[in-house]
């Protein structure tokens, strides 16, 4: 398992060599979402909080990356990390709000829209930065600016932010802190009857997820050039990041990057297919049908799909255990 | 807006099913009341009845077709099933329809009555005086008969109701359409006052929401009182602080009322 991981890895490392420049966008934003996805996997697939907001972590993220270099000259590449921390900041309001309150399904659902929001509105009217036209970045080529000349710094640093994710919900999946959020997904009752200090684990989910999904906004920002408050603060982006996991199976290592893999290059294809005909939009059918589709036939997801089938296979019959985690999200 | 809500109000109370798609939903009302405008030249204000029917069919098929399916899993896949029915609708329109904004155009929109000092606007007046109306009746059908009293008691208790022999399924189908049909009524006569896109529909999906939690969930009156609780607050906010700005007044409601009131100003059940 571990040498198939790493050989996956070592294609990864190689790819930039045989893809041309449409290709190589693709594959960028192949990884981006994967690795947005990841981030979003520890607290909505683990922890199993459905958090429908993370667009304003990166919306913090990344502005607060852009405004930091526009005012004080510094380098986006500490203004990142400072982006993330109060990206996870903001992740532990919302998540002590909602989890003192005893926010479940639904209404933490809501919360976590109300406050992406909130954010949204006072970034638009904002104008120290930027209001509602936005904040747009120029172009210089340098690296210690995060502004690239060729498309595979791009895709290596993609590549970077996604394997740091992957390899910190690796660890996770080893550790006490990663069973307990599963437990917590899975009966929270009797986690708390078990003596689990479940609102400080879900906490610290909601943090760590925050803060990797910060860094995302600083990528964002400079890959684009420019930073609008409703695309970037947006319920859209919101239903993006929780796409790709969901397809490929939220709570498991490889769901968020097999999800990407399937839904993102369908959806630039489609986008490309249809937009020629001038039919916008249609590629989000395409998510929403999709979407649809996994929810009544594969609940799971389809990793989780993927490994039973082949353990159906490999034995012969079905194993009664393969089955508790089906249904649930 | 408050008619809106109530469709919300009754096919969560009933169906516990949190219905991502209303906003989405409106918006095929209004873009239907368009269409039966400028194609066969049906003023919206009486075009609402065929807006309200087509949008109950639309309503009962997406239960009957989809959430009858998962009604026992858990919450969240309903809402991602919404969500992923929301995305349909939503970009179908904008394939149908186009990005641009457009406005229904009714000879009596552009009416106004002098009533000694104040005049008012006849559109907006009808619209308030119809969505009061249709609430009533809503009121009515739940309350006085026999159909509307098996949706409450599916509400109350699934599993009582099917022991004394109502058939749920239909039940559900019935009480989700009459909530698609508030929607798809509430669309079409607000197509005359607000000009519309395909985007609007995720608006007010969240605006529907705030006023449905607000107003304490499955409570007809609580949505009803909530939407106007919220649409008051909302113009005091574009009064007091900048119109921009107005949203930002609800939405605080809507978290402050999360923490401290789940269940709504006019709720009863915890969540």
């Amino acid at each position: 398992m571990i040498w198939l991981g790493l050989a996956a890895v070592a294609a990864l490392l190689a790819l930039p060599a045989v893809l041309g420049p449409y290709a190589l966008t693709i594959v960028i934003n192949i990884l981006f979402f994967a690795y947005l996805g990841q981030a979003w996997n520890i607290v909505g697939g683990y922890a199993g909080q459905l958090s429908a907001g993370h667009a304003a972590f990166v919306g913090v993220g990344g502005y607060a990356t852009a405004v930091l270099a526009a005012e004080t000259g510094l380098t986006p590449w500490i203004g990142m990390v400072i982006g993330a921390v109060l990206a996870a900041a903001l992740g532990g309001v919302i998540g002590y709000l909602g989890f003192r309150f005893g926010l479940r399904g639904f209404y933490f659902v809501l919360l976590t829209v109300a406050f992406a929001e909130v954010c949204r509105i006072v970034v638009n009217n904002w104008e120290r930065v930027g209001g509602a036209v936005g904040l747009y970045i120029t172009f210089t080529g340098d690296p210690r600016q995060m502004s690239f000349q060729d498309d595979r710094a791009w895709y290596y640093f993609a590549l970077a932010l996604l394997l740091l994710a992957t390899a910190i919900v690796w660890t996770l999946e080893r550790r006490r802190f990663g069973i307990y959020l599963t437990a917590i997904r899975e009966d929270e009752t009797a986690c708390e009857a078990l003596g689990v200090d479940t609102l400080r684990y879900k906490l610290l989910a909601m943090m760590l997820s925050s803060f990797l999904t910060g860094l995302a906004g600083a990528f964002y920002a400079y890959r684009y050039s420019s930073l609008q408050p409703n695309a970037i603060f947006g319920v859209p982006l919101s239903v993006e990041i929780i796409l790709r996991p969901i397809v490929g199976g939220a709570g498991t290592l490889l769901g968020p990057i097999v999800g990407s893999f399937i839904l993102t290059p369908l959806g630039e294809l489609s986008r490309a297919w249809f937009g020629q005909g001038g039919w916008h939009g249609a590629h989000l059918i395409v998510y929403g049908i999709l979407l649809v589709a996994v929810v009544l036939f594969v609940p799971q997801g389809a990793v989780p799909w993927a490994t039973e089938r082949l353990r159906r296979r490999g034995r012969g019959n079905a194993p009664e255990g393969a089955r508790t985690r089906q249904g649930r999200a | 807006m408050s008619l809106t809500a109530v469709g919300l109000s009754l096919i969560f109370g009933v169906m516990r099913v949190v219905n991502f798609a209303h906003g989405d939903m409106m918006v095929w009302g209004m873009y239907l009341a368009w269409l039966l405008a400028t194609r066969l030249g049906i003023d919206p204000y009486l075009g609402f009845v065929v807006c309200a029917a087509a949008l109950f069919v639309l309503g009962a098929a997406v239960q009957r077709g989809l959430v009858d399916r998962i009604v026992d899993a858990p919450h969240e896949m309903q809402i991602l099933l919404m969500l992923g029915v929301a995305l349909i609708l939503e970009n179908a329109a904008l394939l149908a329809f186009g990005p641009e904004p457009i406005r229904v155009r009714s000879p009596l929109a552009a009416a106004t009555w002098y009533v000694g000092p104040l005049y008012v606007d006849v559109a907006r007046l009808l619209t308030f005086a119809v969505a009061v109306a249709l609430t009533a009746a809503l009121y009515v059908f739940l309350f006085r008969t026999d159909l509307g009293r098996s949706i409450r008691a599916a509400a109350d208790n699934p599993y009582g109701a099917l022991v004394i022999g109502t058939d749920v399924r239909r039940v559900y189908a019935v009480a989700f359409g009459v909530g698609a049909a508030c929607v798809g009524a509430a669309g079409a006569l607000t197509a005359p006052i607000l000009p519309f896109s395909p985007a609007l529909g995720l608006s007010v999906s969240i605006a529907s929401f705030n006023i449905v939690i607000i107003g304490g969930m499955g409570s007809l009156l609580g949505a009803f009182i909530g939407g106007l609780l919220v649409s008051v607050a909302e113009s005091l906010g574009a009064v007091f602080l900048k119109p921009s700005l107005k949203e930002l007044v609800s939405f605080s409601l809507l978290i402050l009322i999360l923490l401290f009131r789940p269940a709504g100003l006019f709720g009863k059940r915890a969540p």
